[in-house]
């Protein structure tokens, strides 16, 4: 879907589409005021038709290929895992793990807010790949992340360089994340 | 002051740590549009009440005898549309570097705003009715007042803009400011060809 406002550039183009509407709409008024009501109404639903049509290719941000950082020494690995996942497997030599589960959250969650009940869901993901993945010379943390998979690697990485990634649960997000990122990606 | 010297010195910053928020949507873009989006609702709020007077009450538009200035706000439609071409015009200018551009693209659109702003006071001291004369004239006065306040703001947005640029405080690398104010404008434009429409045409 466009966002007319994302840009100045995408606001100046929905404007010129509202200015040849509006051009449509008097010239139906002209003719008839009744006519202008009706082509104004074409015209409200051609424009919400534009607005749900992809964006302009090159309008929208290409994908930024994120590089974390890693300090010399030690292997940093991060785990996204989907809420409900009881077990991952990390490589052997990791000395500093993060887990990171999304609070995944329906459309109807997200808008009204009630996420508490998914946010507990994954805490408690986190605190028990957290638990299993312990072992004496590994720094493991777990945390709750954004409702988006993507999202919750992308805020995870902010803050903790990561070597590698370890995707439990879900395929799909492992290839998403993969496109997105310049450290290995594996499937758990 | 020797400690902070020496730590320029050595290229270390002190700074609080860097924001942490979801890469979802920047807090800048984010802010604009919860800014639109009440204001859709005011304008709303507005358009509603027309509808109300006009389409359910069945008041005539405009109440006899009264007449609205339709080829003088036709006039100013075009000149609040013009501003944001130069407006535009002002953006990429700097985005390719050229200053002369900028500078010029928003003196003309605060001009032409103004311009507009005046019209449109010299057309309420002549249109022969005032917001107390019935629900036709106060939904007319409160509609073109709303947006007339609006472009006001877009006239205080695009002077602190334009003193800015004479002031140099833009570059291609550098020009959110513009890009923010170019947003609301170019809003300002649109909702005025709404209310022209719904108001002087139909």
């Amino acid at each position: 879907m466009r966002n007319p406002l994302r840009s100045e550039s995408e606001a100046f183009r929905f404007l010129l589409v509202v200015i040849v509407g509006a051009l449509v709409i008097v010239g139906g008024a002209f003719l008839n005021t009744w006519l202008g009501v009706v082509a104004a109404v074409l015209v409200v639903a051609g424009i919400v038709w534009w607005l749900m049509q992809e964006a302009v290719p090159g309008v929208v941000e290409p994908v930024h290929k994120v590089d974390p950082s890693t300090p010399p020494g030690g292997t940093r690995i991060l785990v996204v895992a989907m809420p409900g996942t009881s077990s991952v497997t990390v490589a052997a030599d990791a000395t500093e793990i993060v887990v990171t589960v999304p609070a995944l959250a329906s459309k109807l969650e997200a808008a009204t807010g009630a996420v508490d009940d998914r946010r507990a869901d994954a805490e408690q993901t986190a605190l028990a790949l957290t638990r299993r993945l312990s072992r004496p010379g590994v720094s493991v943390r777990g945390e709750v992340g954004a409702d988006d998979p993507w999202l919750a690697t992308e805020d995870a990485l902010r803050t903790f360089g990561a070597d590698a990634i370890v995707v439990a649960g879900d395929a799909d997000v492992a290839e998403q994340i993969r496109g997105r990122v310049t450290v290995p990606v594996t499937l758990a | 002051m020797a400690a902070h010297a020496e730590q320029l010195d050595h290229g270390v910053h002190e700074h609080p740590p860097e924001p942490h928020y979801s890469s979802r949507i920047s807090p800048s873009i984010l802010g604009m549009f919860l800014f639109i989006g009440s204001e859709i609702m005011l304008f709303g709020a507005f358009f509603t009440a027309y509808f109300f007077v006009r389409v359910v009450a069945g008041t005539a538009w405009p109440t006899p005898p009264f007449h609205l200035p339709v080829f003088v706000a036709l006039i100013n439609t075009c000149i609040l549309v013009t501003s944001s071409f130069t407006m535009h015009w002002a953006l990429q200018s700097i985005k390719r570097g050229n200053v002369f551009g900028l500078r010029a693209g928003l003196l003309l659109t605060f001009l032409m705003g103004l311009t507009f702003l005046v019209t449109q006071g010299r057309e309420y001291s002549r249109v022969g009715f005032a917001p107390k004369d019935g629900a036709f004239a106060t939904i007319f006065y409160c509609l073109t007042g709303l947006h007339g306040a609006h472009v006001f703001v877009g006239l205080s947005i695009l002077l602190f803009m334009t003193i800015r640029a004479f002031r140099g405080h833009f570059s291609p690398e550098h020009h959110h400011g513009v890009e923010i104010g170019g947003i609301y404008w170019h809003f300002v434009d649109v909702m005025w060809i709404v209310v022209y429409l719904t108001v002087y045409i139909l």
